[in-house]
């Protein structure tokens, strides 16, 4: 199903984005909101969608320790989003059970909820294991790989490191 | 006939011959689609010359002749393909029915599950992310579409890598991928040869999503180090005894750390065209001589029996 996205006039290019999400990560009342950053093709990075902010806020919660702070969220995905962007989306998936938050100090820590991906991801194990086309059922990120080019790996990773 | 039924055969081991050159010189989202139309024209012209062929010789078994009215031994006077050839033909075309069949339900079954799976997790995010420290990140589509990556993938990576991954993973769903990889898939099925094509649509398909990554991103060497840190993660165990590791990453990333591709596309696509034109022509041709054939047999037929 296609949403085209409903856009205040000032954010005319967000209706050229026609990704097709699930409803409700627009929220209840079909919000939208977009964060206003430089154009792409001027070498730096480009508007970001409401659905892409929140992939990207949980994504850095998966990937720390420790709960994070907002301020520690909002370093993580870099320049180009706002604060309070931040901790509205931060709200929203904490709404959305997505997240857990306690007290830590004046404000919140945030950090993901697990229950589910546990046991999402046994289940996906099975899947993948199950499945007889593994390589190309779903377009996976990486493929096999033989050990020789571990070496060929480590050289370009330096080269890009170097850039 | 005699030979114009073979160039569908020829043509498919020309789109075989020429993936890996087509994979390595086109833009990947052209290299794709070029595959993708070859592949798929490949295995159906190649399909319909072997039912060409196999009808031939199924229409010299009696009962078939005496439903059809045609005369055997006129057709076996005058057809050009000999009968252990279009016998020949009837078995592989069997064969490949079958593996059609079974391919196509195995594929659907694993999509379904992964899809299954997503949607017994609550939709309220477009990630999905999964308690694991072995490193996985792909994109399941579908009506339940999401991008899945283990939390494992997530640590291995910084703020700027996720979100290049994520660019990447959203660019199978946008634009749909797995449809090509299916269609392949199943083209292969049918006719073993086009495995190739098969193989290098599926380097084409993962360029094409790095290409959009790094445009969403506008960093090629980031693009390249996500890459590098993401296939050497996956390296470390528990990943290797998941068969979760990397194909073609060291091209994919010399790729992204040099420019854009150049868009070098008229030979190619003008080669493309001709296969496509004279494989049709082809198969018309062979058409029209099988109908000729059965036109006259049945002729005999009518003659032979006074009417």
């Amino acid at each position: 199903m296609v949403t085209s996205r409903t856009c205040p006039a000032a954010c005319g290019r967000a209706r050229t984005h026609r990704m097709l999400l699930q409803p409700s990560i627009f929220g209840e009342h079909g919000e939208n909101f977009v964060v206003a950053t430089p154009e792409p093709g001027t070498g730096r990075p480009g508007r970001r969608m409401a659905g892409e902010l929140e992939a990207e806020v949980l994504a850095a919660l998966w990937a720390a320790s420790q709960p994070l702070a907002p301020a520690e969220v909002h370093a993580e995905l870099g320049a180009g989003v706002a604060y309070t962007t931040v901790t509205t989306i931060l709200h929203r998936l904490h709404r959305k059970g997505l997240v857990d938050r306690r007290r830590s100090g004046r404000g919140y820590a945030y950090a993901p909820a697990a229950d589910e991906a546990t046991h999402a991801a046994q289940a996906m194990h099975a899947v993948l294991r199950r499945g007889h086309d593994r390589a190309a059922v779903l377009a996976r990120f990486l493929s096999d790989l033989s050990p020789a080019d571990e070496r060929v790996l480590q050289d370009l990773l330096r080269q890009a490191e170097e850039r | 006939m005699r030979i114009v039924i073979y160039v569908p055969f020829a043509a498919a081991l020309m789109v075989t011959l020429l993936a890996t050159v087509v994979s390595r010189r086109l833009p990947p989202r052209i290299a794709t689609w070029w595959l993708a139309v070859a592949g798929v024209a490949a295995a159906a012209s190649s399909s319909a010359a072997l039912a060409l062929l196999a009808f031939t010789a199924v229409g010299q078994l009696a009962p078939v002749a005496a439903e059809g009215h045609w005369s055997v031994p006129a057709l076996r006077a005058h057809d050009p393909v000999l009968t252990p050839v279009g016998l020949g033909a009837l078995m592989i075309l069997l064969a490949a029915a079958a593996a059609l069949c079974i391919t196509a339900w195995r594929r659907l079954g694993a999509l379904a599950a992964a899809r299954r799976l997503c949607r017994s997790v609550r939709p309220e995010s477009e990630l999905l992310v999964l308690d694991d420290p072995s490193p996985h990140a792909f994109a399941v589509p579908g009506a339940a579409r999401r991008v899945v990556v283990s939390s494992g993938m997530l640590r291995s990576l910084d703020g700027a890598e996720r979100r290049a991954l994520l660019a990447h993973e959203r660019s199978h769903l946008r634009h749909r991928h797995h449809l090509f990889l299916t269609a392949l898939r199943l083209a292969a099925a049918v006719n073993p040869l086009l495995h190739p094509v098969f193989g290098a649509a599926m380097f084409t398909i993962e360029r094409w999503a790095d290409e959009d990554a790094a445009e969403a991103v506008q960093d090629r060497p980031l693009v390249a180090r996500t890459l590098g840190k993401a296939a050497l993660a996956s390296l470390q165990p528990p990943a290797a005894a998941l068969a979760l590791a990397v194909q073609h990453v060291p091209r994919r990333m010399q790729a992204m750390l040099a420019a854009p591709p150049p868009r070098r596309t008229i030979v190619i696509l003008a080669l493309g065209t001709a296969l496509l034109l004279i494989t049709g022509l082809s198969l018309l041709e062979a058409a029209h001589d099988t109908e000729r054939l059965f036109e006259a047999a049945m002729h005999s037929y009518r003659a032979m029996h006074g009417q």
